[in-house]
Order: structure tokens, then C-alpha cells, then sequence
């Protein structure tokens, strides 16, 4: 039940967007959320946007995992 | 589909399993780890992760379903409101097929009461302004990574005069129930994958005392194949040098403090209430109860209904694998008479349940 979705967010409205995963496109409430703008992705849950998503931390990420050695670093 | 299939890929995965094997070898012990969250337990099992896994790690499902936590008296209250005339019962899906201790809620549509499933509080708010005559009462269940949404809606029908838009709380939050395990001494837990949406809300901060005051490992995790990877890689990493530390894998959605704006909004409604949690006990300041100031969309106050005691299925054991003691494979209804067409406890019946992802993964 606490799943959420990241979803791009296509237009704004006052406290509510329109927010698109695959083509598919759903309401958003931001009434949880400040600052948040068109283009912006955001974790959807339950038609509320509760968290933007940072996409530099989601890229050191994978460029951690991308550029892992094969010996563990003590 | 962005930032869900770059986490998916193979040869991050291959070399992430890679290392898990190896710190197993140097840890050389049986080492379990809790993945307190359902959707944790639902990607676990999706993505075949326990079979990429060395035999001596374990990954115990925890409480952080909340339909299965959910106790029978708040199930019977539901099913009391929706046998009274002019009620509209509104609830997220997983809801209405949890048996009482008598009735469900299906089992109440079928015979006439009006029970809507919906996918937001917000639709819940639609159906009471399209039904003015009648009380729409949602069903508030969930943990911190819902109860803001719920509180959001309730304040919205305070802005926009909706009267006949009523909650019948049963959110919880989770710190209080993971202190309940680790002080549960029957549970061996070496480190917890510690829920990710819950952590958007509240930020990594809040468990901090976990590791402080009992030593356990914390990672803050994601919900793709490589998160989970990764956090049980950080965990045994922890645990293999004897270190006790919160850690954020899933630092592209959850920061340290949380979304504040959210925090507000959840404690401008809501305040802390001991409830009880399905199976583990009565956890003191574990439940969500609305304040006075916003007692008019409060059913408690508002609808007041008494139910007898709830009953629970003598020979359910939902209560020991919410606690992590037994997996469903110990229980003698499992897969005979409790499945997910028919079955006999809420581990079974929400889709993230313990015992719904076994009978559907393995």
C-alpha cells in the first residue's frame, strides 16, 4: 500500500498537475509538495505528490553501482 | 520508464549478488534481515531476489502492511457503519475483502451496503459532494506515507464546506512498532531495509534511535532490484565491521528531514493514539487519531458505533509472521482453506501480504 511511482510532471493547475508514466497520463495533487515544477518527476502515491525525485542522486547511483569493482574496498 | 528500469539492470545485479556472497563468507554466520515494508516484500518476491540470495541470509518479512496490521475491531466498525442507512462506505481495495471477526465488507456489498473503492481520499471527497444527502466514510489506513494524504483531505473538506466527508482513522506509524520487535526478544533482526516511501515523509532521521539505542543496522532503501541489492550489500557491510548507522540507499526521493510540508500538514490533523497492531500488540503513540479541531470529520466522534470484541481465526497464525517468528508455510490453512478467492487472514488477503506474495511467488 505504501507504493508510489515516479511520474513527469506535464501540466500544473493550482494545487493540482497532470503527471505521465508510460504514456499514461494521471491527477496529481501537490498539495504536499512545494516547488514543484513542469518537467519535474515526482513520487506519486494515492493521487498526491509526496517527494520529488533528485535525478543527481539517482544517477550517482547508478554510477556507483555501474563502476562497483569486482574486490570488496574495506 | 524512467527511474524504474535503470534500476534493473543485469550486470550491476550480477556483481551486487557477487558481493553479498562474498561478505556472507566473511560474516560466516546466519545473518536475518527485516524488510519491515509489504512493497518491500512484494519486490523481493517479483524480482526472485531471496533466489539470488546465500542460503544463510534470510530476509524476514516485517509489520509494514497495513491492511494486514489493521485489527478486527476497526474491520467490525467498518462493516457496523456500512450496514446503517445513508452511509457510503469509501476504501482503498485491499480493504474489502478482509474478514471480521463476523462480516467483510464484500460480504456486506453483496447484501445492499454501499462500499466504493477508491484510489485517493480525494475521489472519496468527489462522492460526498455527489451524494449530499448521504455520510461517505473513508477508511484512513495506511502509515506515514498515507496519512498525509488523508489529512489533506480532510482539510479540504474543511475548505470547501464538505460536512458529509467523514474518516474513521486507523493510520499508524511505524517507528514505535519496530521498536516493539527489536524489544521482542523471540525475533532475531540484524539489520532492518528500513521502508522507503514511509521515508519520503518522515526523512531518514527517524531511526536513528534504532541504532543508537539497540545497535541495529538501518538502511533507508528503494524499492528496484538494484536497491534492495544494494541495502542488503550496505547492511552486511555494517554488520561484517560491527557498525550500527543509518544509511540511505534511496537518497534519489528520501532526505534526511523528510518532507516538511507533509510532516505539518499529518500533525495539524492528526496526533498520536496507542492502537493496536494485528498480531503484535498494543503499541503506545503508535496510532493516528484526528484532532479535536477537526472532530466534524471524525466518524468516532461524529458516527459513534460499538462493536463487540474482535474475534480472530483460532488457526490464523497472521500474527506470527507479521512478527517475523513463522513463515506461511508453517500454517496449516495455507493453501487449503485460505487463499486469496477465500481467504481466512489479512496476510492473505492484501495484495502485499506475507501470505498473498507466497501463495503467488512460490
Amino acid at each position: 500500500m505504501c507504493l508510489a511511482i515516479p511520474v513527469k510532471i506535464t501540466s500544473i493547475e493550482g494545487k493540482m498537475g497532470m503527471g505521465e508514466l508510460g504514456g499514461v497520463e494521471r491527477k496529481v495533487s501537490l498539495m504536499l509538495l512545494d516547488e514543484v515544477k513542469l518537467g519535474d518527476y515526482v513520487l506519486l502515491h494515492a493521487g498526491f505528490a509526496i517527494s520529488k525525485i533528485n535525478a543527481k542522486e539517482a544517477q550517482e547511483l547508478l554510477l556507483l553501482l555501474g563502476s562497483m569493482d569486482e574486490q570488496p574496498s574495506e | 520508464m524512467k527511474y524504474l528500469t535503470e534500476f534493473r539492470q543485469k550486470e550491476p545485479t550480477e556483481r551486487l549478488v557477487r558481493r553479498i556472497h562474498q561478505l556472507m563468507e566473511d560474516i560466516d554466520r546466519e545473518i536475518s534481515l527485516m524488510e519491515v515494508c509489504g512493497t518491500h516484500t512484494m519486490a523481493v518476491f517479483r524480482y526472485g531476489i531471496t533466489d539470488l540470495l546465500p542460503e544463510e541470509l534470510h530476509l524476514i518479512s516485517g509489520p509494514g502492511c497495513p491492511v494486514c496490521v489493521t485489527s478486527n475491531d476497526y474491520i467490525d466498525k467498518a462493516v457496523a457503519y456500512a450496514h446503517q442507512d445513508k452511509v457510503i462506505i469509501a476504501t482503498f481495495g485491499d480493504m474489502v475483502k478482509v474478514p471480521g471477526s463476523r462480516s467483510s465488507l464484500a460480504q456486506e456489498a453483496s447484501e445492499g451496503a454501499q462500499v466504493k473503492v477508491v484510489y485517493s481520499s480525494l475521489e472519496a471527497i468527489k462522492i460526498a459532494q455527489r451524494n449530499p444527502q448521504k455520510k461517505v466514510i473513508f477508511l484512513g489506513i495506511g502509515f506515514e506515507t498515507t496519512a498525509p494524504t488523508v489529512a489533506a483531505s480532510i482539510l479540504t473538506a474543511s475548505e470547501e464546506g464538505i460536512s458529509n466527508y467523514l474518516v474513521l482513522s486507523g493510520h499508524k506509524i511505524m517507528p514505535p512498532a519496530m521498536q516493539a520487535l527489536v524489544e521482542d526478544h523471540q525475533i532475531l533482526i540484524d539489520g532492518f531495509l528500513c521502508p522507503g516511501h514511509v521515508s519520503t515523509i518522515t526523512g531518514s532521521k527517524i531511526y536513528e534511535f534504532l541504532t543508537r539505542k539497540y545497535r541495529i543496522p538501518c538502511v533507508v532503501a528503494g524499492f528496484e532490484p538494484l536497491d534492495i541489492l544494494e541495502s542488503i550489500h550496505l547492511l552486511l557491510s555494517q554488520i561484517k565491521c560491527g557498525q550500527a548507522k543509518v544509511e540511505n540507499e534511496y537518497r534519489r526521493a528520501v532526505t534526511y528531514q523528510g518532507n516538511l510540508k507533509a510532516q505539518k500538514l499529518m500533525d495539524k490533523v492528526f496526533e498520536k493514539r496507542s492502537t493496536s497492531w494485528r498480531g503484535i500488540a498494543e503499541i503506545p503513540g503508535s496510532g493516528l487519531k484526528i484532532r479535536k479541531e477537526y472532530s466534524s470529520f471524525d466518524a468516532e466522534v461524529r458516527v459513534p458505533v460499538k462493536v463487540a470484541k474482535g474475534r480472530e481465526h483460532p488457526g490464523c497464525i497472521c500474527g506470527d509472521i507479521l512478527r517475523g517468528l513463522k513463515s506461511p508455510l508453517n500454517c496449516s490453512l495455507f493453501k487449503t482453506d485460505c487463499t486469496p478467492s477465500n481467504p481466512v487472514g489479512a496476510c492473505m488477503v492484501s495484495s502485499e501480504g506475507t501470505c498473498a506474495a507466497y501463495y503467488k511467488y512460490s
